[in-house]
């Protein structure tokens, strides 16, 4: 179990990284979500459920979503 | 004015967390009360989800205050972005990926959000997450097509505001019923089945209609915001 936790966390850290590196806004928000699923999963390793719901939901996707909108009105939605 | 505003403000904040501080007993902090609940509510309300318990029974307050916080950002939300012209540019629909997306997801989503709603007393999840999901699943369909009007804003109220009072109102009967604000009350039932924990299940499906219509509602009003020419 240590080892999955491990490599979760190396995946969150390199998609934190990545957030800020990615030229395209969409990539990054995609990595910005990567991190919450890690966060998640993490919550779901030590027993609480229930924050690793709201985690996902909130974290990976309502605020994705508002990411994703504000994106399209600043005329980033493409990207490069 | 402003200046005077803000000294008011520092004042009331002082004033608050000095009485806090005289009230609290740094020493004698309540610690062990997650294992105290562990030990009595399955007994005491029904629910098989003992953070359901906590959320809804026995710190039922916190909860409406929460959802107070959440209608009033959702208010200051939709008075802060007002509302747009009839003749103001839209966003042009989004591209095949997502139109389709939307299309399969939107049911999908639905039945996600009312499976966590109701099975919030026996499963993780509850209200908050279920209607974050269903608000979601209703905002999709706005990302791909701009636009398109899904359910009238004046229906998102009214439905908003039936479920805010549905759950004071279950809160008050138990006050009819000489027990404390929130009390659960109704039959417990059997541990674990669909239809237990007495009143615990329709406080949870009011809480998670009032956060699914509220954040649907301030979704929507951000993709209503005019887009930029």
């Amino acid at each position: 179990m240590e080892a999955v936790v491990l490599v979760v966390v190396i995946v969150m850290l390199l998609s934190a990284v990545a957030v800020l590196l990615f030229k395209d806004f969409l990539a990054a928000l995609a990595a910005m979500s990567v991190v919450s699923l890690g966060l998640s999963f993490l919550f779901v390793v030590v027993r609480a459920p229930d924050v690793a719901m709201t985690e996902a939901a909130i974290g990976a996707g309502l605020s994705s979503l508002l990411f994703a909108l504000a994106l399209r009105r600043l005329g980033l939605w493409r990207g490069q | 004015m402003r200046r005077f505003t803000a000294a008011l403000f520092l004042l009331g904040l002082g004033v608050m967390i000095a009485a806090i501080y005289q009230h609290i007993d740094f020493s004698n902090t309540a610690v062990n009360a997650g294992q105290a609940i562990n030990a009595v509510a399955a007994e005491e309300t029904g629910a098989a989800n003992f953070v359901t318990s906590v959320v809804l029974a026995y710190r039922g307050i916190d909860t409406l205050l929460e959802l107070t916080i959440l209608f009033t950002a959702a208010m200051i939300g939709g008075m802060v972005l007002g509302r747009r012209r009839v003749d103001a540019p839209r966003d042009p629909d989004a591209g095949f990926i997502l139109r389709t997306g939307a299309d399969l997801l939107f049911p999908l989503l639905l039945v996600v959000g009312l499976y966590i709603i109701l099975h919030g007393h026996l499963t993780p999840g509850g209200g908050f997450q279920g209607g974050v999901i269903l608000a979601a699943a209703f905002f999709l369909p706005l990302l791909a097509r701009p636009g398109i009007t899904l359910i009238d804003q004046r229906v998102v109220s009214l439905v908003e505001g039936l479920a805010g009072a549905t759950f004071i109102i279950i809160g008050l009967l138990a006050m009819f019923d000489g027990k404390e604000f929130l009390t659960p009350l109704l039959d417990k039932g059997e541990l674990g089945a669909l239809i237990s924990a007495g009143t615990l299940p329709i406080l949870y499906l009011a809480v998670g209609i009032k956060v699914g219509s509220e954040l649907a509602g301030l979704l929507a009003h951000l993709a209503e915001a005019e887009a930029l020419d």
